[in-house]
């Protein structure tokens, strides 16, 4: 240890620092370190040189080391200074393996016999250096060598060893759980300490213990909570105060532990909701720990079984978060909005503005914690505004861990919520061109597929003016350098396909623009080949067409270089051009029939056609069949063209003509209002109609754009149907043989679509930055940003209920807690609980739901989103926020007339199945955009719902905390 | 668990580096090279956490705090919470700052070891074991009292048999 002040090393350490200071480069440093290696070297191995100055080598050699330079030949010297019994020595010896060594370092067996006498000594220090050196270097081989000392270790007189034997039995059990399974009671029984510390250390081993199996430590619960009680009332000595907290570290390992413990049980989580109350209450938002505490807390509420009051309480610390200047805190209220928004969906849209500055905040980590919160609240309505944020930080960032993420982020969602067939095709466009090479490649074949069949077989010309604006688009895009392979495939396809179909673009165009493209990947064999297929197709439909195919002389050239090309796969699709030239009209017509690519191939697998000639064949003597695994290198060379026929349908050997086109089978049909939709011309109207039969404002719903999607892909369809259902048609779907079932069907019209964009780009130009950021938070949170007008819109409502709603509001609050959290509470409705309380009202009535099945299945927060489908429910997600809010009004409509009924505790069996439907209705909205479907499933009770709402005649509002705190006082 | 600790100065150097789960020699210094990366691209006055999985692994997070002409970088997992780990590197250099009185970079130097042991004390085996810079200093300073204690007697010894056998 270096004397404090005085730096205690020798005239050489303090030049060699020095110099290596003003190195002025890498090179240079180099050339010190080595020079320092080299005497190093020499002294080292010199005999008797005295402790100090070996000490003073061996911190040299970890400087050298941390530097980057190999110090290995002083390994030795470090692991010989452990024997040392000067205990200087001694921990320098120590704190160097431990630096240098991994745990299955060949020169650990030397010291392992060194760490057990120093386990047993005297001198307390040395034990803890030989602690530190177990939590390091011991691993499951030798674990058995030190266990029991360390056990022993448990119960030494010093706090401070006990506390390090219980860290280093944890750093056994990380390393190999089985070797000291016989010994987890120990923690427990460590959990009692008489020393505070020694307890919170084992609080980092049951964390551990209890996120591996929270089941078997169910019991210690109500010891957790009254540690945590006693620590939060500042019962510990002052000695672990910090900053004035209580032990916050402890608290927060705490807080850790009991959100696990908590997580999905009810009756665990029932013991915490007051000291975890009294924890946000106590906690100090002036300081940054305080803050960590009160973040931690929000994470237990979020996970814990959900409590009303609670999340109330908490929705206010985000509130805190958010508005402060402090980005580490508005990291921390992002990050839990995040958390709690799976609850409480409404509690975001109070945020709007602040998660917008966010977003725009110069701060990357922020920026990602924001989009990762966006992520979290996409839903159709304002999938576009989201898509094309993150597309836009995605070209931003040169980072492509985290590029390839956003990617997947922004192909996820556009594939699950895009609202029309045109803008999923620009958002991939922007996707393949700017992280092409980061995305997967089923992702570019669903884009393919998509163009091809996207608008089922209605609608001719947006149909075709798809298709157009898809090739225009590439074409456009063509001209950029450096495109990624994949993306080029994409558009080598849809140009072959498409390039001369609407008769704008010349055959030669764009046959001249895919050589272009083959040429100038020419060594991307895969883009070649779907370029020379693209010519085949082009030529064969001006061939089909009646007219001339003039083929330009780079065309020619191309065909030539790939005549002669090493792949086969290549030369194969040039033999084909080659020869499909040479056909007539007819035959052409036959073998590639225009915009045929969506249909079905029959394809006769066993060639029974051919079996007379093989027959005739093998009486002559030929050699019989050989078997495909036999031949397995052909295969795999053959693998590229068969994948692609399934792709393009129009590869070259075909020997049945086309059937005649199929309607695409629907295969997702949702049970109530959307099954029809498909039979309707024009969908969009009538889908639209649908939607907005739900919601009460149409104004609401046009605003936002809400049109349902049907977008479904290959590929797509667990993502599709994770939260509604799970399409027996999914399976058929990705198989590849019959393509046209896995094919989209879309059901929107992009006019729709394009209008609302356009709507949003004129309000967005139109105006000064801030209404520009109400308008983001609006098309964001899908709703209008006019609080005033909402408010006072509710404000009608609950006057409407008059003062029904005011007694009867108090003693429904009541119930809650009596449900949830089992204690008599008298506390004033959170105004959260009061919207979602009217739901119960109204949904109790008809007795078709099952609350208590319902209730099941919320006591996990996953697995309400699992029941909620079984509910039957569509994934047309519409704008859903106007819905829930349409829902909401209502329901406080609802409560208001309604509880005096079931508000007083006259049947405790209503009020519990009415109290399983509050957590019903919470939990279903979890799910987020399908909350609606849920309630849409049970047609009555939509209608009712509807009726009412159509009632009152008002825009449905949201939660407004002051309206209800100014009528209950 | 908290997976690494690195002060590092403006410029890049590593001053120390403390790896609580193995890491090769390359490894480490890779890693060092792209905490730096990421440190110094970062303007001023944002927050103080950084998104660590590009370089070490899933699920890493990383908190900073920049004073003078250092940089102190925890890296750790998910069961830490990251305002509590800002804290701690303020317990850390307001534990530097009482042994060395207005620690400086080049103290953080010259006393590695030293370094090592304060640290050692504030989090042990990859887990917080002390958060109070008191205590730290209480066991630092007993620590160095007894290994003074030994060296003497080791000195006192030497010469006294150095003197005998004059």
């Amino acid at each position: 240890m270096g004397s404090q002040g005085g730096f205690g090393q020798s005239k050489e350490f303090l030049d060699l620092i020095k110099s290596i200071g003003e190195a002025r480069s890498k090179a240079e440093e180099d050339r010190i370190v080595i020079r320092e290696i080299e005497t190093l070297k020499r002294r080292i191995s010199e005999p008797d040189i005295p402790k100090r100055k070996m000490k003073e080598y061996i911190i040299r050699l970890l400087y050298v080391e941390m530097l980057g330079h190999d110090a290995s030949f002083g390994y030795i010297h470090a692991v010989k200074m452990t024997h040392d019994d000067n205990l200087p020595s001694k921990r320098t010896g120590y704190l160097a393996v431990t630096l240098f060594l991994n745990d299955d370092h060949d020169l650990i067996i030397l010291i392992v016999n060194t760490i057990q006498k120093d386990l047993k000594s005297d001198n307390y220090l040395v034990v803890c250096a030989a602690l530190n050196a177990v939590c390091r270097l011991i691993n499951d081989e030798t674990i058995p060598a030190v266990l029991p000392l360390v056990v022993d270790l448990l119960s030494h007189s010093k706090e401070a060893v006990r506390k390090k034997a219980v860290m280093a039995l944890h750093s056994f059990h990380r390393k190999s759980p089985s070797s000291v399974s016989h010994l987890i009671s120990n923690f427990r029984k460590r959990l009692c300490d008489n020393d505070p510390g020694v307890m919170g250390a084992t609080l980092c081993p049951l964390f551990d213990l209890v996120n591996a199996d929270p089941t078997p430590y169910k019991d210690l619960v109500v010891s957790f909570v009254s540690i945590l009680k006693q620590v939060a009332e500042h019962r510990l000595p002052k000695s672990y105060d910090y900053h004035q907290m209580p032990a916050p570290f402890v608290q927060i390992k705490l807080l850790k532990i009991l959100a696990l413990l908590g997580s999905g049980d009810k009756l665990a989580s029932e013991h915490m909701y007051t000291v975890i109350g009294d924890v946000i209450r106590k906690g100090d938002s002036s300081s940054n720990i305080g803050n960590a505490i009160l973040y931690e807390s929000i994470r237990c509420v979020s996970s814990i079984y959900p409590n009303a009051k609670l999340l109330e309480a908490a929705a206010d610390v985000i509130a805190k978060f958010l508005k402060s200047d402090s980005h580490n805190l508005k990291y921390m209220g992002i990050d839990a909005l995040g958390r709690l928004i799976k609850l409480s969906p409404l509690i975001a849209e109070q945020h709007q503005l602040a998660v917008i500055d966010c977003l725009e905040d110069p701060d990357d980590t922020l920026k990602r914690k924001t989009f990762e919160l966006l992520y979290k609240m996409t839903k159709s309505s304002n999938v576009e505004v989201i898509v094309d944020r993150m597309i836009d930080y995605m070209i931003s960032i040169s980072d492509d861990h985290y590029k390839t993420y956003i990617a997947s982020r922004c192909v996820e969602l556009a594939e699950q919520f895009a609202p029309s067939n045109h803008w999923f095709i620009q958002t991939m466009n922007k996707v393949f061109e700017h992280a092409g090479d980061l995305v997967n490649i089923k992702v570019a074949h669903n884009l393919m597929r998509l163009i091809a069949e996207g608008f089922g077989e209605d609608d001719d010309t947006t149909y075709s003016q798809l298709r157009s604006s898809a090739v225009e688009s590439y074409l456009r895009i063509i001209g950029e350098p450096k495109l990624p392979s994949v993306f080029l495939q994409v558009i080598c396809w849809v140009l072959g396909e498409y390039g001369t179909a609407d008769g704008k673009h010349s055959a030669s165009y764009i046959t001249g623009k895919l050589c272009d493209m083959a040429e100038a990947y020419s060594n991307d064999e895969t883009v070649k080949a779907y370029a020379i297929t693209a010519l085949t197709k082009i030529y064969s439909f001006e061939i089909a067409a009646g007219r001339k195919v003039d083929m330009l002389s780079e065309c020619q050239s191309l065909v030539e270089e790939l005549l002669a090309s090493h792949s086969t796969d290549l030369q194969q699709r040039a033999y084909e051009l080659q020869s499909v030239i040479g056909l007539d009209a007819r035959a052409v017509e036959a073998i590639l029939p225009h915009d045929a690519s969506c249909e079905d191939i029959e394809v006769d697998k066993n060639i029974s056609f051919l079996n007379d000639y093989v027959q005739k064949a093998i009486e002559r003597g030929a050699m019989p069949y050989i078997s495909e695994n036999e031949r397995s290198g052909m295969v795999n060379m053959s693998n590229f063209s068969s994948q692609d026929q399934q792709e393009s349908g129009q590869h070259g050997l075909r020997f049945e003509a086309y059937e005649v086109p199929k309607p695409p089978v629907p295969s997702k049909v949702t049970p109530v209002s959307l099954s029809s939709v498909t039979d309707l011309v024009p969908v969009s109207e009538s889908l639209y109609a649908r939607e907005t039969h739900h919601i009460t404002s149409v104004g609401v719903a046009s605003d936002t754009g809400s049109s349902g999607l049907k977008l479904k892909l290959d590929g797509v369809q667990k993502k599709w149907g994770k939260p509604t259902y799970s399409s027996p048609a999914s399976s058929s779907n990705s198989t590849s043989q019959n393509p046209v079932n896995g094919v989209t069907k879309v059901d929107v019209a992009t006019t729709v679509n394009s209008k609302v964009r356009d709507s949003y780009d004129s309000r967005k130009q139109q105006n000064e930055i801030d209404p520009e950021k109400q308008k983001l938070a609006a098309s964001l949170f899908g709703g209008s940003t006019k609080p005033e007008r909402r408010t006072s819109a509710s404000s009608k409502v609950s006057k409407a209920s008059a003062g029904a709603a005011d007694r009867p509001q108090d003693s429904k609050a009541a119930i809650v807690p009596n449900k949830t959290s089992g204690e008599k509470t008298n506390q004033q409705p959170p105004p959260q609980d009061l919207l979602d309380l009217g739901e119960p009202t109204v949904t109790v009535a008809p007795p078709t739901v099952d609350p208590f099945q319902q209730l099941e299945g919320l006591l996990d927060a996953s697995i309400s989103s699992t029941v909620s489908p079984s509910v039957g429910a569509v994934s047309n997600a519409p704008d859903i926020m106007s819905l829930y809010t349409g829902s909401t009004s209502s329901e406080q409509r609802g409560a208001g007339g309604y509880i005096p009924v079931t508000g007083d505790n006259l049947n405790l069996l209503s009020e519990l199945s009415s109290a399983a439907a509050v957590r019903g209705t919470t939990g279903e909205t979890n799910a987020a955009p399908l909350s609606l479907s849920v309630k849409g499933a049970n047609a009555k009770d939509s209608l009712e719902k509807d009726a009412k709402v159509r009632q009152m005649g008002v825009t449905p509002t949201s939660q407004n905390p002051n309206l209800f705190r100014d009528l209950l006082g | 668990m908290i997976r690494a600790v690195l002060v590092m100065n403006t410029q890049g150097k590593p001053r120390l580096a403390k790896f609580y789960e193995f890491r090769p020699v390359e490894k480490q210094q890779e890693i060092i090279r792209n905490v730096f990366a990421v440190l110094c691209s970062r303007p001023e006055h944002v927050s103080n956490f950084v998104d660590a999985e590009s370089f070490f692994g899933p699920d890493a997070r990383l908190v900073y705090k920049h004073f003078a002409t250092l940089y102190f970088v925890f890296i750790f997992d998910g069961s830490e919470n990251e305002l509590a780990m800002l804290d701690l590197i303020q317990v850390f250099v307001e534990t530097l700052d009482k042994c060395f009185r207005n620690v400086c970079e080049l103290d953080v130097v010259f006393n590695y070891s030293k370094m090592h042991t304060i640290l050692d004390e504030i989090i042990f085996g990859g887990q917080v074991l002390e958060t109070s810079s008191t205590e730290v200093i209480k066991a630092v300073e007993e620590i160095s009292k007894l290994e003074a204690a030994s060296s003497s007697i080791n000195l006192v010894s030497k010469s006294v048999s150095s003197w005998r056998s004059r």
